[in-house]
């Protein structure tokens, strides 16, 4: 049996008093992809955001439950939360590249950790840039900056600046949903690739790329977890009603 | 840009392009046994027609898979229809064989008519290298050739005419004759029913190639426009 790597017990969320996650209960195991797919407002984004502790930046956030990576609590009092973003990544809708060098972008992480080695950064840019498949386009531009890009390659490079800091888990909040069609394929080749090597769990509104790469999906709606098993069970014959509905376009 | 569906449909193909030579060896048996009147052989392909019927199913499932995850359009599409349709198309052949077989076992001893065997022959050899032909021409997708093997479909249909005939007035030389002549036109008949499959097969051989649905083996069929 795989290990667990991302276990969520019991988790409560709210805004203020609107309780937007009722007690979630979602184990990850290593590698693969998981999809979370829901309507608007489900809380898919807010249960993905608690798993590298994005919602500490709001302000009026109660979370109850427990969340536990490698077997420690997320939310202990002692948790570093740099080191927690460093091992669970986290690339959003929007492609948002830091206003400088492609190169630089890739290696800030490494260079906020105090990384210094030009040839161990060079290694690590290629790596990561080759990882997310974006290496080609821009290996003769490093140094250029990387708002110069198209959407779809700042996107791999924002996954690449994830890649350079070895994290073991990728979360991603609809990576494609601002990119047209091409470019979106291109980020979900580059996530299939990557899925043999890191745990990626992925929030879409688009129930295609779902059932394209994920090999489990979890439907949420109203701050639940409805259902989640592999893929191809939602899509061909979900256990519930609920998720037959939205999966088949009857509402949502 | 390689995707998912695409390594997943070559393992279809490869799956399809297995069982189809499952059946085209079954059929080639069923036709040796029949010819050897070989009850051992015979019966070990009754035995075993199972396995066919377990790779369709399980040909069915994938597809249906396919079609939910990815919801195929184009090529794409067209390639998992074919497959979808000529797995039955094919399992149907392969019950055929299993006629056969059974033909086989219940001709036992009785005396052969030289006349008759020879055409079975011929039919047998036919049919076995038109089965073997119809996944050449899938593999290579070669409408040309699908669209030929409908011409050896119309000469086997003619043999069964003779076969007929031929059984007809056995039957009218010795009345005791019944039961052999009848298991005759039982096996010529199963033998037209293969090659009628295999031409369905062609069908969806050119439905792959060009997006036509085409009628290949009817009297009425304009010819092919080649």
């Amino acid at each position: 049996m795989k290990e667990e790597i991302l276990t969520t017990q019991d988790l409560h969320l709210y805004y203020g008093d609107k309780e937007a996650l009722k007690g979630i209960n979602l184990n990850f195991d290593e590698k693969g992809i998981t999809a979370l797919i829901g309507p608007s407002g489900c809380g898919k984004s807010t249960y993905l955001r608690t798993l590298n502790r994005m919602n500490d930046l709001i302000p009026n956030v109660t979370i109850t439950g427990t969340i536990k990576f490698k077997g420690s609590d997320l939310y202990a009092p002692n948790a570093d939360t740099v080191q927690i973003r460093k091992e669970i990544g986290m690339v959003f809708q929007q492609p948002n590249p830091f206003p400088f060098s492609i190169y630089d972008n890739v290696i800030y992480g490494l260079r906020i950790a105090g990384e210094k080695d030009k040839e161990k950064l060079d290694a690590v840019v290629e790596k990561s840039l080759r990882q997310a498949a974006v290496w080609d386009e821009v290996k003769d531009h490093l140094h250029e900056s990387a708002l110069a890009l198209s959407g779809g390659q700042q996107q791999r490079v924002c996954i690449a600046r994830v890649l350079a800091v070895s994290p073991e888990i990728i979360l991603l909040d609809e990576p494609t949903s601002a990119l047209d069609p091409v470019s979106s394929s291109q980020i979900e080749a580059t996530l299939l690739n990557l899925r043999h090597d890191y745990t990626i769990i992925i929030v879409t509104h688009n129930l295609q790329q779902a059932s394209r790469i994920a090999d489990r999906t979890a439907f949420f709606m109203n701050g639940e977890l409805i259902e989640v098993d592999q893929t191809k069970n939602i899509f061909m014959n979900p256990a519930n009603k609920q998720t037959e509905d939205y999966i088949s376009g009857r509402f949502g | 840009m390689r995707r998912l569906f695409d390594d997943e449909l070559a393992d279809l193909d490869a799956d399809f392009t297995e069982m189809g030579m499952l059946v085209s060896e079954t059929i080639e048996q069923a036709v040796n046994a029949f010819t050897n009147r070989d009850a051992v052989a015979a019966q070990r392909l009754i035995d075993h027609d199972h396995k066919i019927n377990e790779r369709e199913i399980a040909l069915e499932k994938k597809t249906f898979e396919m079609i939910a995850l990815y919801q195929p359009v184009t090529t794409d599409l067209r390639e998992i229809v074919t497959i979808l349709k000529a797995v039955s198309e094919l399992e149907r052949a392969g019950d055929h064989a299993r006629n056969i077989a059974h033909a086989a076992i219940k001709f036992g001893t009785k005396q052969k008519i030289p006349v008759l065997e020879q055409l079975m022959n011929q039919m047998g050899q036919m049919t076995t290298q038109m089965v073997k032909d119809v996944l050449t021409a899938y593999v290579n997708k070669d409408e040309h050739q699908a669209r030929q093997l409908a011409d050896v479909d119309r000469q086997l249909d003619q043999l069964n005419h003779q076969v007929r005939a031929n059984s007809y007035e056995q039957m009218r030389l010795d009345p005791a004759f019944e039961t052999g002549a009848s298991i005759y036109l039982n096996v010529a008949q199963d033998l037209s029913r293969i090659g009628d499959y295999v031409t369905n097969v062609c069908e969806w051989v050119v439905y792959l190639k060009s997006g036509q649905i085409i009628e290949l083996n009817t009297a009425s069929q304009d010819s092919p426009s080649e």
